[in-house]
């Protein structure tokens, strides 16, 4: 299996990125590489193996539903590149 | 000596005797940080007004007596993925170029409780993704034993400068190595804890189910000190592990009789340079000098790491990377003509290339169609890795290998060929994905730059793995090597 220009826009439009023409052919050319050396796994059987997504012991977490207070709406906005009455502002999302 | 060779327990001995106040101790560190770091580029942000101030507060402190943090008045530095509240915090990434955390990462608060005073912010990998520190945004740090060579990465100003002297101790992150490649490569003492030892909150998430937090160090009891003060459960990490902190510094009693060591032959075979191999074969004589016994043994599906590795934390990379939208923090694009528009053009803006490289990975890898024949496989394929150590734990106390193939490779030597830097990790990441601890010390030069030897130990059982390295540092002094930059 061989990645194409087309695979990278598909994979780029669902990462919200933007590469430019000479962006598209490096990631597919080193995606390639970098999935060819993945192929390696196949050469394992792990049918009925378990798949590990972390090392501990652990399920859910649970806590009691408590009210904790939050950051104050002004520290929260500090870093917002822009806001508008105590939100976030993004452009317009319907037309 | 120089007042930089001190270790944490000579510094409080002279602070105790009032030989040394914490404001000439954090003087001394500013200063040598404006001498070396135009030339090593570690440090990306500093906090000289703020650690002033606590100096003078802690030389307040020791004047009026009363009880002192177990890190008190030692200057630090802390790796620039590692939140501090109103102190600039970039990951590396023109992302986050300006941006200022409006809180402190549970680590932080726990250095802040064992009164330690953090000079700065060091230059990483851009989120973490990197082994040479080239990825950094801003600038790409120096190995202090030669400019010309990296100092690993990601943790790269970390490692760097406590070799370079500029501060007693650095806080990095390890995700696949991060911690312990360029700890060999700068000839200091870094620590991956077990995964959980140390709280996750506010650590900028790379790959959540093996990020982890660890002290570097010049020697392995500073190493204990620091791994006290931040080890320890909170609520705040889900995957905090709730269990008992044993004291480490008691466990530093150079007695290593009788432990089983395993040598991994795949840690000994094709692409490991010879010196290397030679520095680790001298390292177990030496173990074997003060009675352990080390037998070699077979972790059989490390050839397999590297491809796991960088499936699993691509794609966790991907997921923890969607917060970087450019609404609630970091950079925007300007004008954008929609939603949609803002997200790609900042996110393409803001990233660099190894960043959006792992992000494009990762989202092919979960993406659908994909999901099983990658990121599922390889999450079984974690589990076989697993059993190795499993099974070779059921035998042995410890493993041991080295922590790097090769030592410091030179600045742009690896630079466009994305595998080839993937592959230095070969020895940190099953160890990694196992979720176990593991420590790099000095064991030796090779062409006259350092090598690492990695000791790995059961889970939770850090103990151990600082009792044999603090034996080895102890029998052999590699530790009190420096680099010759003036």
């Amino acid at each position: 299996m061989s990645i194409t220009i087309k695979d990278v826009e598909h994979v780029a439009n669902l990462a919200r990125l933007e590469l430019s023409e000479a962006e598209k052919e490096q990631f597919a050319g080193q995606l390639n590489a970098i999935l060819k050396y993945a192929e390696k796994l196949n050469e394992l059987d792990t049918d009925g193996i378990e798949p590990t997504s972390h090392v501990l012991p652990l399920a859910n977490v649970m806590r009691e539903d408590a009210v904790k207070p939050s950051w104050p709406i002004e520290k929260v906005l500090l870093n917002a590149p822009e806001e508008e009455d105590g939100q976030f502002k993004v452009p317009a999302v319907l037309e | 000596m120089s007042v930089f060779d001190l270790r944490l327990s000579e510094i409080h001995n002279r602070l105790t005797h009032k030989q040394l106040s914490v404001t000439e101790l954090v003087e001394q560190s500013i200063k040598r940080i404006s001498d070396t770091d135009e030339k090593i580029g570690a440090f990306l942000a500093l906090n000289e007004e703020g650690a002033r101030k606590e100096a003078k507060a802690l030389d307040a402190q020791m004047a009026s007596g009363g009880e002192r943090g177990l890190l008190f008045g030692v200057p630090a530095g802390i790796k620039d993925n590692i939140v501090t509240e109103g102190l600039r915090t970039t990951c590396g990434s023109k992302f986050l170029k300006n941006h200022d955390p409006i809180y402190d990462a549970a680590v932080v608060t726990k250095l802040r409780a064992a009164q330690s005073v953090t000079i700065g912010k060091l230059n990483m990998d851009e989120f973490a993704m990197g082994g040479s520190n080239e990825n950094s945004a801003f600038r790409a740090v120096r190995n202090p034993w030669d400019l010309e060579r990296v100092p690993g990465g990601s943790s790269g100003g970390s490692a760097a400068a406590v070799a370079a002297g500029q501060v007693y101790f650095t806080l990095g992150s390890d995700t696949g190595g991060s911690i312990r490649q360029p700890a060999a490569y700068c000839g200091v003492v870094g620590l991956k804890p077990t995964y959980g030892l140390v709280s996750r909150f506010g650590l900028v998430a790379f790959a959540s189910s093996l990020d982890q937090i660890g002290p570097i160090t010049k020697n392995v009891e500073d190493s204990a000190y620091v791994l006290q003060a931040i080890a320890g459960h909170d609520e705040r990490d889900s995957t905090s592990a709730n269990v008992e902190i044993p004291d480490y510094l008691s466990a530093l009693t150079g007695d290593v009789k009788g432990l089983r060591i395993g040598v991994p032959k795949e840690y000994l075979g094709q692409g490991i340079d010879p010196q290397v191999k030679e520095r680790v074969l001298e390292a177990l004589k030496v173990f074997e000098s003060m009675g352990a016994v080390w037998e070699e043994v077979s972790l059989p599906h490390t050839d397999y790491a590297v491809a796991t590795y960088y499936l699993l934390a691509s794609s966790e990379a991907s997921s923890n990377l969607a917060r970087f939208d450019g609404v609630r923090y970091g950079v925007r694009a300007e004008n954008p003509t929609n939603l949609l528009d803002l997200y790609r053009r900042s996110r393409s803006e803001g990233f660099g290339p190894e960043v959006k490289r792992r992000i494009m990975l990762g989202t092919y890898a979960l993406s659908s169609g994909y999901y099983d024949a990658y990121y599922k496989k390889a999450q079984q394929v974690r589990t076989l890795i697993k059993q190795d150590f499993d099974q070779v734990f059921e035998k042995f106390d410890l493993i041991i290998g080295p922590t790097a193939p090769t030592p410091a490779f030179k600045l742009g030597e690896q630079v466009g060929d994305p595998l080839t830097m993937y592959l230095n990790d070969i020895c940190t990441i099953p160890v990694s994905l196992a979720g176990v601890p593991a420590i790099s010390i000095p064991c030796g030069t090779a062409e006259g730059l350092p090598v690492g030897l990695q000791i790995i130990g059961k889970p939770f059982d850090e103990s151990t793995v600082l009792r044999a390295a603090h034996a080895f540092e102890s029998q052999t002094g590699f530790h009190d090597l420096r680099p010759a930059l003036s």
